[in-house]
């Protein structure tokens, strides 16, 4: 890579960049993001190369983009520039992609996703409704670039909206832009980024940081790992016009050790960058200098939180410390600081190019733009889905995550990672942003969202939660350390069938002292997933305290499986998957189960197809 | 020197820009119960007993005094209903922890508890910290460190082995609030039993009493570049040949 020196040569790069994309000629992109990788896509894009090579398609080009989102479905294939979708594509199945829709322009009616509900198959990207529903404007360059090719960032016009701020825009107007933008913290808080910017912009200071918060480690939850991996240069760009906005001339990416692939990805696009120019000194030939590291973390949650990151970063042990003088005034090193978490960062670059007017047309008042969410548990479609914000979470979960599997009851979605609140059906065509979230007891938190079937006990998920939570504790201070066993060992209590009424009212004594007392987010939110579950379930609290029932059969201490010997079939299923022979019975005869035996896994239960084996 | 008016109790006082609450309250008479806190250590804000209610800007929240640097005017209450809640919420959940400690009864008495209602885990450290901040802070042997996390977590030498840059200088024995440390003399021996350390002490050139650990005097003899005969006799022998 040549290095860029000024605006003009910018312009004339990107457009030969552009100009080497014919939009006529055939591309493959096949999704090598993890997810897909543990679908094994790696070997899929490997036969795909060797068997363009073998059928002479010299011209066709061959893309291993980063995660499209649709993980459920992977490994991914889309055929450009029609468009055409193939989904759970295997090795076996390339030879007859290349020949018949790459060669022949014809459909492979076998690899196409079908809707659950109609079994209609859909052939393009765009028809899914998965896509369809979905605005993806921080996400949806993801299926089209390769992470490793700065040309292909600057042929969908990377870079230019950093060549526009420094060209056009003093540092003020940047952060003034974002501030009408009304861009909100996506890491969770929520916090208005151009606010937070200009009070560092304000602070003297001759050296200045901002980083990026990649340490995203709530379950379920990988959004940011997506974007890094897939689209390293638009957090990088991000974080350019962040640095020039408020005076930074270095810059941290804060990156958990468990995802390799997106700090590959994110050191050759740094790289390459430098190579190009756009990092280092008087970067694109103006006066402008910044330079970024990656800082990588060892994978504790609190570490996450923005005092613990810094203090990790800084070679500490990773413990949060006193907020009450800010980052803005003295974060790393005791300097001025900027930190957002990636998807915040990854929003700057569009802001800029297209303007604060048109992202406060997206989304809502109090929360302009788009989230990305990830939507995983009982959900047919899971995956990462990008969505305008004041979109009901009945559209999320039913229209674009194609509702529940097998037809059953939706019961909650907890939103927010861990320390969300589980919302339940009532609260369901509420309109996702900020504040909605927070008045219905949950939070945005970094956009993590699990859905809840009716097999599915709420008090069992708080006390998951909460476990989670206890052990993520750093344990430096009293209510959040002492605070949170506390209220696992009384959920845990319940759940055994040796809850009393005053446990609840010892929990909802706990809880507000570990909201207001703790240091840190930890602590302060942790709460969220038990009071959230006493406030919409508290019937099925009182059913495991007063009647000693897990109401959705799940807390083992309370419940035992039984055959019904009217509908069982003697079909001996039961018997073969338990694992301690406590299911037995003679061939075409009813079953039983030894009650002394069963350790209550529930095999038997998930095998039976007669629905005989029943939980009391 | 900026002064800023805050009140504190609904009573005006002038503090100097940058004073914690804590400092500005004890100053005023107030008393606010700690723990974790010693006028020698970085505030730390760990056992969260200090919390009191402060309005900024027409927030009203609560917060540790003892790490708050007041920047600007605000009021602070230290004796609200909800500061005494959260407060013996705190002192009971490290009453469940160690319930022997004089200290922590005697404030759990004046919050009106008398027992807690979560089960004993007993262990006599409270994880105030303070021994580890004194060691590393002041008498800069970096002896002890904090390992593990949340409920886990504990005060240990570095990899759980014998605190082999302790001093046996005590410092940590003195600030614990919950006497987990105790320190012992056996013969020519001092040992600390949770710092899995035993030192051996120095005799008296003249008198030939044991008067301190040998290990100590070469720490400070090296660290304040002392003449090598500098420790060779006990404190009442140096006094009478001056």
């Amino acid at each position: 890579m040549k290095k860029i020196a000024s605006f003009q040569e910018l312009e004339a790069y990107c457009q030969e960049c552009v100009a080497a994309r014919d939009p006529q000629r055939t591309v493959i992109t096949i999704c090598a993001g993890t997810g897909c990788q543990a679908h094994g896509c790696t070997n899929v894009v490997a036969a795909a190369q060797q068997e363009l090579e073998k059928q002479g398609l010299v011209d066709v080009e061959l893309k291993a983009t980063g995660c499209h989102g649709f993980c459920e479905q992977g490994p991914l294939m889309v055929i450009h520039p029609q468009g055409v979708l193939y989904h759970k594509v295997k090795v076996d199945d390339v030879p007859e992609v290349i020949a018949k829709t790459v060669k022949g322009g014809e459909v492979i009616d076998a690899l196409l996703y079908a809707l659950p509900s109609t079994k209609e198959k859909i052939a393009l990207e765009q028809d899914v409704p998965f896509y369809k529903l979905q605005k993806r404007i921080i996400f949806g360059s993801n299926g089209l670039i390769d992470p490793t090719s700065i040309d292909d960032y600057l042929a969908i016009g990377g870079y230019r909206a950093l060549a526009k701020a420094l060209a056009d825009m003093t540092p003020g107007g940047v952060v003034e832009e974002v501030k009408k933008a009304g861009l909100r913290g996506r890491g969770g808080g929520g916090f208005p980024t151009g606010r937070k910017w200009e009070s560092t912009l304000n602070v003297a200071g001759e050296t200045k940081y901002v980083i990026c918060n990649a340490d995203e480690g709530d379950p379920g939850a990988y959004m940011d790992r997506s974007l890094l991996e897939g689209n390293p240069h638009s957090v990088i760009e991000g974080m350019l016009l962040g640095a020039y906005a408020v005076g930074a001339t270095e810059g941290y990416v804060y990156v958990r050790h468990e995802y390799p692939l997106a700090v590959a990805n994110l050191t050759i696009a740094i790289d390459v960058a430098r190579q190009a120019g756009l990092l280092g000194e008087r970067i694109l030939g103006s006066n402008f200098s910044f330079d970024i590291k990656i800082s990588r973390g060892g994978g504790a949650f609190v570490c996450g939180e923005s005092s613990a990151l810094i203090a990790s970063i800084e070679g500490q042990v990773g413990e949060p410390r006193a907020k009450h003088i800010h980052m803005a005034e003295s974060g790393l090193w005791g300097k001025p600081t900027v930190l957002n978490n990636v998807e915040t960062w990854a929003n700057v670059p569009v802001i800029i190019a297209k303007g604060a007017d048109w992202f406060r047309s997206i989304g809502t008042e109090g929360s302009p733009g788009t989230k990305i969410f990830s939507l995983v548990g009982k959900v047919n479609n899971t995956g990462l889905v990008e969505v305008p914000m004041g979109i009901s979470l009945r559209k999320i979960i039913f229209d674009i995550g194609g509702g529940i599997p097998g037809g059953r009851a939706f019961k909650a979605v907890q939103t927010g990672g861990p320390s969300g609140g589980c919302i339940p059906e009532e609260h369901l065509d509420l309109p996702v942003d900020f504040d909605e979230l927070s008045k219905v007891g949950s939070m945005m938190g970094s956009g993590g969202m699990i859905v809840m079937d009716d097999r599915t006990c709420m008090v069992d998920v708080a006390k998951y939660f909460v476990n989670f939570l206890k052990g993520e504790s750093c344990g430096k201070c009293t209510t959040c350390r002492e605070g949170i066993a506390r209220m696992y060992e009384i959920l845990d209590k319940i759940t055994r069938g040796e809850g009393e009424l005053t446990d609840l009212e010892l929990l909802e004594e706990l809880a507000p002292v570990i909201q207001e007392g703790s240091m840190c987010g930890l602590g302060k939110t942790a709460p969220n997933p038990v009071l959230s579950t006493l406030r919409y379930f508290r019937a099925e609290y009182l059913a495991h305290i007063n009647d000693k029932k897990c109401p959705a059969g799940v807390c083992k201490e309370l419940i035992r499986f039984e055959i019904d010997p009217e509908a069982c079939t003697g079909c001996h299923k039961c018997a073969r998957v338990c694992p301690v022979e406590a299911a037995h019975g003679k061939k075409k005869e009813a079953h039983e189960i030894d009650q002394e035996k069963c350790i209550k896994c529930g095999m038997c239960y998930e095998a039976c197809k007669f629905d005989a084996v029943k939980i009391i | 020197m900026m002064m800023i008016e805050i009140t504190i109790n609904g009573k005006k006082v002038q503090v100097e820009k940058g004073t914690t609450i804590l400092e500005a309250a004890t100053a005023n008479r107030v008393r606010i119960p700690t723990l974790c806190h010693h006028e020698l250590l970085e505030p730390y804000g760990a056992c969260r007993l200090c919390l009191v209610e402060v309005v900024k800007n027409g927030w009203r929240s609560l917060a540790t005094s003892c790490n708050y640097p007041i920047t600007g005017p605000i009021e602070v209450e230290t004796d609200t209903e909800k500061v005494r809640s959260a407060r013996r919420m705190v002192l009971e959940l490290l009453l469940s922890r160690c319930d022997t400690s004089p200290r922590l009864n005697q404030l759990a008495a004046e919050y009106g508890l008398t027992e807690s209602r979560f089960s004993l885990n007993y262990d006599d450290c409270i994880l105030c910290g303070q021994c580890e901040r004194v060691c590393r802070e002041v008498v800069g042997a970096n002896a002890i460190t904090f390992a593990n996390r949340g409920v886990e977590r504990v005060v240990v030498p570095p990899f759980g082995e014998e605190a082999e840059f302790c001093i046996g200088c005590g410092a940590c024995v003195y600030v614990c609030p919950t006497n987990a440390i105790r320190i012992q003399e056996d013969g020519d021996e001092k040992i600390i039993d949770r710092w899995s350390r035993v030192l051996k002490l120095r005799a008296c050139s003249e008198c030939g009493v044991e008067f301190a650990p040998d290990f100590q005097l070469r720490y400070l003899q090296q660290k304040y570049d002392l003449a090598a005969d500098f420790f060779d006799l006990c404190r009442d022998c140096r006094a009478m040949q001056k």
